[in-house]
């Protein structure tokens, strides 16, 4: 909307606002302009200083041979990437993140699912088990995962005790190469059922009343029947949704790598994050970190564009 | 509404309480083991049992540990005067800048609205090892100002701020204009007030992230005089006292608490503010 319309626009809400002048219609433009300036200025600012350079400044640094505190750079072209990807350390790494992604997706979908199809089925409690469910997501994971540590204790854990009692395999679960990923997947999913839980009920908030009753008298009156007609295709745009949204938080996964397992036993447990934290700030290679930060910039933005495009039909749709 | 709680028979009540008491109890699980384990002896801890309470009380002993031996009131203190710092800068640099895209009429409002958008799309790990560099070349690194200053203007602030303030009508703006408030004071006195909501949500989503954040602080500071609750929990593990159990959950506990507690007072607004920021 450009400044005229907007002014025909309030003038014809305000009758007495036909007699503003062309000279104060232009003071108005030229105040607007200087407000905008000053308004924004620090925003733009730090806009361009924190996020835009930086990000082009990655891409750079990606393309050359610059290291920490050298004078100096050269064009390296796209040698930091055929390192990175001939390196076994870094296919590890991408290996074990995409297999982390698809374990804790579908499991913080499924379980996020079925707590809101359960907490939205009765009127009891439904705050109480909300909030229960959702507490994982918002405590601290540095904290909560030495408490995961502790249950997860080769000897004196909670969980060994318990599987020795009722007869089921004992595990070093951390430090074996075959649990380790596993069970950092599980901590992914038991802190983000929640945040998914959130997102369902917000979904199952939104499907009209009138088709459920459709399906009652279509006779679809059954709990089941409700469910598999009428809510879990409505859902369909919010699982997608929620999909991304999920794997976008399993690609960032970091906190429990560093506190539990440092990537340990060997890469079994090395995920992205902790790669780019490692070469970039621990050994100080600033252009193969770049290129690892570039390669989870791509993954990143993809999701993320992705995520817009499913925010975008579902406006279109309602 | 009924919708698809319509026609509940009792077993089928009793069993949703099972099943949710059940999947509850398993996602608590780790809470309560790390507060039982934070209030037993050493000697208790390494005999392995079930019990959730101790035969022997040891919390005094083990919360007077983690608050001596770790300084973990420095590291709350850190994490309270970070989050602030962090908060009243995004919004003192937010607020306008969203007022201006909602109500104003500029020359590159949709260029800096591009730029905004744009922001929204990097995650901020990405953005570290320049953002570093560039701490590292002002002098910043290991100071307070390491930890607040990448976070000071945020993308999802301005976004959040001028879907709202755009919902708040002109007339008002014109109002406020006529009785002769200046355009920064209509962005305190008049937007921001009215769009408490938004503000709240935006509080209650920087505060929880940057109060949880690990990965900066670990790249930012070294000196443990400095550092934010969930970097200063994870030292306190790999120090010396790992091996000690009961201080270190008391310490967990410790850092944990605070937002916990908020939590449980405004439930409903923790869970608006932590989901806004993927409807964005």
């Amino acid at each position: 909307m450009t400044a005229a319309s907007s002014l025909c626009h309030s003038g014809a809400l305000e009758p007495s606002r036909d007699a503003a002048s062309m000279s104060s219609l232009r003071k108005r433009k030229l105040d607007d302009m200087l407000a905008a300036t000053a308004l924004t200025g620090p925003a733009v600012a730090l806009l361009l200083t924190l996020f835009i350079f930086p990000a082009l400044a990655v891409v750079v640094i990606a393309l050359t041979d610059w290291q920490f505190g050298a004078k100096s750079l050269r064009f390296v072209g796209l040698a930091n990437f055929s390192a990175v990807f001939a390196d076994p350390g870094f296919r590890a790494s991408l290996g074990n993140t995409l297999a982390y992604v698809a374990m804790v997706v579908p499991g913080t979908v499924l379980a996020g699912l079925g707590t809101a199809l359960l907490i939205e089925s009765g009127k009891s409690f439904r705050a109480f088990y909300r909030a229960a469910h959702f507490l994982p997501f918002m405590a601290t994971l540095a904290a909560t995962a030495i408490a995961w540590e502790a249950l997860l204790h080769p000897t004196v854990g909670l969980v060994n005790m318990a599987f020795a009692a009722l007869g089921l395999p004992t595990a070093n679960w951390l430090r074996d190469e075959t649990t380790v990923l596993p069970v950092l997947a599980l901590i992914g999913i038991w802190q983000n059922l929640g945040f998914a839980m959130v997102l369902f009920l917000a979904g199952l908030k939104n499907i009209p009343q009138d088709l459920y009753d459709a399906a009652d008298v279509d006779g679809a009156d059954q709990w089941l029947d409700r469910l598999r007609t009428v809510t879990l295709p409505m859902l369909g745009p919010v699982a997608m949704f929620v999909v991304i949204v999920v794997a976008l938080r399993a690609f960032e996964a970091f906190d429990t790598v560093q506190i539990l397992t440092q990537g340990g036993p060997g890469h079994a447990s090395e995920l992205l994050l902790y790669t780019l934290y490692r070469e970039s700030f621990e050994f100080l290679r600033a252009g193969y970190g770049a290129a690892i930060t570039v390669v989870f910039l791509v993954i990143a933005v993809t999701l993320t564009l992705i995520q817009v495009r499913l925010m975008d039909s579902r406006v279109h749709y309602q | 509404m009924i919708g698809l709680a319509h026609r509940r028979t009792r077993p089928a009540a009793i069993a949703r309480h099972a099943l949710l008491l059940v999947t509850g109890g398993l996602v608590l699980l780790p809470f309560v083991w790390m507060t039982s384990l934070s209030l037993k002896p050493p000697s208790e801890i390494f005999q392995a049992s079930f019990s959730l309470l101790p035969g022997h009380w040891y919390a005094a002993e083990n919360y007077h540990k983690a608050l001596t031996v770790a300084p973990l009131p420095r590291y709350l203190a850190n994490g309270v005067l970070v989050c602030a710092a962090i908060l009243v800068l995004q919004i003192l640099i937010c607020a306008p800048c969203a007022y201006a895209l909602a109500k104003l009429e500029f020359k590159g409002r949709d260029a800096l609205f591009g730029l905004v958008l744009f922001g929204l799309l990097l995650p901020h790990q990405i953005l570290a090892l320049p953002v570093f560099i560039l701490g590292y070349s002002l002098g910043l690194l290991n100071t307070y100002a390491a930890l607040v200053f990448p976070f000071v203007v945020s993308p999802f602030g301005i976004f959040l701020f001028r879907q709202f303030f755009r919902s708040i009508p002109d007339d008002i703006v014109h109002a406020a204009r006529l009785d002769g408030l200046s355009e920064l004071a209509i962005v305190w006195r008049i937007m921001l007030p009215m769009a408490m909501p938004a503000v709240i949500a935006f509080s209650i989503f920087s505060v929880v992230a940057h109060w949880n954040d690990l990965f900066w602080p670990l790249i930012a500071v070294k000196s443990p005089d400095l550092m934010p609750p969930a970097l200063g929990v994870a030292v306190f593990r790999s120090g010396e006292t790992s091996t000690e159990y009961g201080p270190l959950m008391a310490g967990a506990v410790l850092v944990i608490l605070p937002l916990m507690l908020a939590f449980v007072v405004a439930q409903r607004w923790f869970i608006e503010g932590l989901t806004s920021a993927s409807l964005k």
